[in-house]
């Protein structure tokens, strides 16, 4: 099947079964791979993306179901004003050890600072909790949302 | 596509080909010399290679690989500190897999570090010294009027600075200098050394660009998914291959008869498609039958079973005897009897195991996520019977190793495919064949007697330790050394191990051992001060005063003991209902840890880590305090993570095959975390695991403190926690 697809700006076009998640779509199809696979079960939050701003996991989303929904990856992050922010914050506290889980934790942090510029910790708690970090990067990363946020423990 | 991803820019199976990417005019100082009292060809062997281009540009090799713990960066910085440049101007390189140049090259143990401190300061500064010559011989002056500024040799004298740049063609015609005529630098005068300084591949990561085994492209790659049998090693009986040929996009399904080795190329049933989604497909939709084999009766509540006959039977080979444990029991004012338990365990790297390999030309070319690439060259080459010179394994960045990429399965795994398939592929494991085959963290018994005296001094010490071997094989990192605390600290002490058989993959999880060890001896501990009416820091502090010999300096551990204390106010914080702490500490890897933990049990049961204070003594000098502080916190939630979840056996199978039965710590739990750290006069020792085992029993003995309920077997149940 045929799909013309919204990612980063771009149209791109991918020929795949209808079943096929965009996350195999986005690292296969369109040589995107900062976008990562941790579980396929929506579970660990390391290939989450945008569809019109709301973060998704891309995993257990098929390309059928996309539409005309605009993707933002981990690639086209710094062209959101947020997402340059929060990954300069990422950049500047060094949250990284792997690295692995990052560019699923900076699109669920990117979401929420869209909606929500000052979250309490309740609400970082929330909107990160989908996301795994089994290197457990969760101190840093706590840290860099307030950091990007402008409020600076 | 016909899209390349290049993650194994400037990665090299050669020196040759690392310098010749420097371009015209660079300077290689390459560096080939045996370590401090070591044989010419043996481990201790080291090398490292620097390149300095002429617009001042140096690229440092990173000679071991990048799991997360920070080595692409540390390792450069001992160099670039001695070599006397400016951080901002190095680029670092990853290292291909090269024992002739590099040495051993590996992620394990914590090494890293102690192992290097010397060797790659020594590199950086002979560099330094060749340059000086160089500028001497242009100037005709004595080196010895020669000094550095970072990235200029100048002398003072005339006023004349030459750049690094400038020098470098010179200084690559110099003879390498003897290292023992190197002066190695004032610590006072680091400039990188000891500086906050960020990963080389920060900006990488942020932006996700393709670095992990996982993001490697080949022009006309294929992509491979591989069906094992549940029950370790089984062979393939029968396997209907139609249905899955006929899924869009598979290419080829084939049996891949395999071996018996656990951590070899095991029998199975490859699918190699078009895309990763399509292999996968063809995969579900095989039909296997798998034979017989001779562990599928084995379950967790078996060994159990086991462990309890094993115990009562009061068997057991004797590992040490130190006095006279049982009239000393005999004569004690109180006596505790108590059995531990803790449950086998994945490691879960999130980068799920995958591996691409290319067989072209009569060679093997792999790139791989690992922490052992030499071994795992030599895994391919002897299952595939390719001579070793033509199997070259790039190394790529992993996505978290923790011991998990010690072992090399996937690797000979993919390169079997790939060979068979006729096209490059990469092998991507699902999250379910990650934890279903893994080399799991070995669970363990321990039967534990113990006694005080009426001034609650430790009487005696019985540890009867069940685990996993046959016949004088242990499991893989299911034994325990004869000098393991708390040996040489009693007089009385004693330690008897009994086995019993095993189907299940073991191996090295993160602080191998002490992640399990510390758990019961420092509970234990715990349980025998409370018995004898000492308090728990009171009761550690005694005993390493009694230290004769031991395995480790206990000055240095009483040190960190009360440095922790010190920190969490023991005794001094006014607690709520439900609310206690706890402390531990625990020596490994070279490094001294002690950790208190603040946890709240809920009416529930639900326990909830406040806080943990760490105080460690890794010796005098902190590398890179980002990336060690990173390592500590790590660790230290890590241990917390451990606590909660357990890998089961039923039918010589694993239960658990992804996160939802097998949870990690999710940020909502994550601790505050207040490092702290003794200098020491001691050499700088490594991170990567040290900070982990101590936290587990200070989170149980913090539960005893705020319930009165003593937790002997993990993970922890809120059941069994619960209010009233
Ligand atoms: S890969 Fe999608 S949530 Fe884990
Ligand atoms: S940094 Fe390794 S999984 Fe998050």
């Amino acid at each position: 099947m045929a799909y013309e697809l919204n990612v980063n700006g771009v149209t791109m076009n991918a020929d795949v079964d209808p079943d096929t998640p965009l996350l195999w779509v986005l690292r296969d199809t369109l040589g995107l791979v900062g976008t990562k696979f941790g579980c396929g079960i929506a579970q660990c939050g390391a290939c989450t993306v945008h569809a019109d701003g709301a973060p998704i996991r891309a995993c257990m989303t098929p390309i059928e179901a996309i539409g005309d929904a605009k993707i933002t990856t981990i690639e086209g992050a710094s062209a959101l004003e947020v997402g340059a922010r929060v990954q300069k914050a990422w950049s500047e506290l060094d949250v990284a050890q792997c690295g692995y889980c990052q560019p699923g934790q900076i699109m669920s942090a990117t979401a929420l600072l869209s909606q929500n510029p000052a979250p309490t910790d309740d609400d970082i708690d929330a909107a990160m909790a989908g996301n795994i970090c089994r290197c457990a990067t969760y101190v840093r990363i706590r840290a860099a949302i307030k950091r990007a946020a402008g409020q600076e423990a | 596509m016909g899209m390349i991803t290049n993650i194994t820019q400037g990665f090299s199976p050669s020196r040759r080909a690392v310098l010749a990417g420097g371009g015209a005019g660079g300077l290689v100082l390459a560096f080939s010399f045996a370590g401090k009292g070591a044989a010419a060809d043996g481990p201790a062997k080291l090398n490292a290679y620097v390149q300095i281009a002429p617009d001042g540009i140096i690229t440092i090799v990173s000679k071991n690989p990048e799991i997360g713990q920070g080595i692409k960066t540390s390792l450069p910085m001992l160099i670039a500190e001695e070599l006397d440049v400016d951080w901002a101007n190095v680029r670092t390189v990853q290292a291909g897999n090269d024992p002739q140049a590099y040495g051993r090259q590996f992620a394990g143990g914590s090494m890293a570090t102690p192992l290097h401190w010397d060797q790659l300061r020594q590199v950086g500064a002979a560099g330094r010294a060749m340059l000086m010559a160089a500028a001497a011989a242009d100037w005709s002056v004595d080196v010895a009027s020669l000094t550095t500024e970072p990235g200029v040799v100048v002398h003072a004298a005339s006023r004349r600075r030459a750049t690094y740049g400038a020098l470098a063609a010179k200084a690559a015609t110099q003879t390498a200098p003897e290292l023992s005529s190197l002066k190695l630098k004032d610590a006072a005068n680091y400039r990188i050394i000891g500086q906050p300084i960020p990963q080389v591949d920060t900006a990488a990561i942020v932006t996700g660009q393709p670095l992990f085994g996982i993001d490697m492209r080949l022009p006309g790659m294929l992509y491979a998914a591989y069906e094992k049998a549940p029950v370790f090693a089984a062979k393939v009986a029968g396997a209907d291959l139609a249905a899955a040929q006929a899924v869009k996009g598979v290419r080829k399904a084939f049996v891949v008869e395999g071996g018996t080795e656990l951590d070899g190329l095991l029998p199975g049933v490859a699918v190699v498609a078009d895309s990763w989604w399509a292999a996968n497909k063809g995969r579900q939709a095989l039909k296997v039958q798998w034979a017989d084999h001779p562990t599928s009766s084995q379950s967790t509540p078996g060994y159990a079973g086991q462990a309890r006959s094993l115990v009562a039977a009061k068997g057991g080979k004797s590992l040490r005897s130190d006095g006279d444990v049982e009239a000393a029991l005999s004569g004690s004012a109180k006596t505790v009897e108590a059995d531990y338990f803790y449950p086998f365990l994945s490691h879960a790297t999130l980068e799920p195991q995958n591996c691409t390999a290319h067989f072209h030309d009569g060679k093997m070319e792999i790139w791989a996520p690992t922490q052992l690439p030499e071994p795992g060259r030599q895994l391919v080459a002897k299952t595939l019977g390719i001579a070793p010179e033509n199997v070259i394994v790039h190394m790529t960045r992993s996505g978290g190793g923790f011991g998990r990429r010690l072992m090399n399965d996937y690797m000979v795994e993919a390169a079997w495919i790939a060979r068979e398939a006729g096209a490059p592929v990469k092998l991507v494991w699902t999250r379910e064949d990650d934890m279903r085959h893994d080399f799991y963290r070995p669970a363990g018994f321990h039967h534990f007697r113990g006694g005080v005296d009426s001034a609650g001094n430790i009487t005696a010490w019985a540890n009867h330790f069940v685990t996993f071997g046959e016949g004088e094989a242990t499991a893989r990192s299911a034994g325990m050394a004869a000098t393991e605390f708390p040996a040489q600290f009693l007089p009385n002490y004693k330690l008897d191990v009994s086995m019993m058989p095993l189907g299940v993959p073991t191996g090295p999880l993160r602080a191998p051992g002490s992640n399990a060890i510390a758990f019961v001896v420092q509970s234990f501990i715990d349980e025998l001060a409370h018995a004898g009416g000492v308090d728990p820091v009171e009761m550690r502090l005694r005993l390493l005063a009694q230290s004769s010999g031991g395995a480790f300096d206990a000055e240095r551990m009483a040190g960190v003991v009360r440095l922790a204390a010190e920190k969490a106010r023991w005794g001094k914080t006014t607690l709520g209902p439900r609310q206690g702490q706890g402390i531990a500490f625990h020596y490994s890897h070279l490094g001294y840890f002690a950790e208190v933990a603040q946890v709240a049990v809920a009416q529930d049961g639900t326990v909830k880590v406040e806080k943990v204070w760490v105080a460690a003594d890794v010796g005098r000098q902190i590398i890179n305090p980002l990336g060690a502080l990173n390592q500590i916190e790590g660790s230290v939630i890590d241990g917390i993570s451990e606590m909660f979840g357990e890998i089961t056996i039923k039918d010589g199978q694993v239960e658990q095959a992804n996160f939802d039965t097998f949870p990690l710590l999710r940020i909502a739990d994550a601790p505050v975390i207040e490092t702290h750290f003794i200098k020491s006069d001691n050499p700088p020792t490594g991170l990567g695991e040290p900070a982990l085992p101590p936290v587990v029993p200070a989170v149980t003995n913090a539960i005893f403190a705020a319930t009165g309920k003593r937790v002997r077997s993990l993970p922890l149940k809120a059941s069994e926690l619960a209010a009233g």
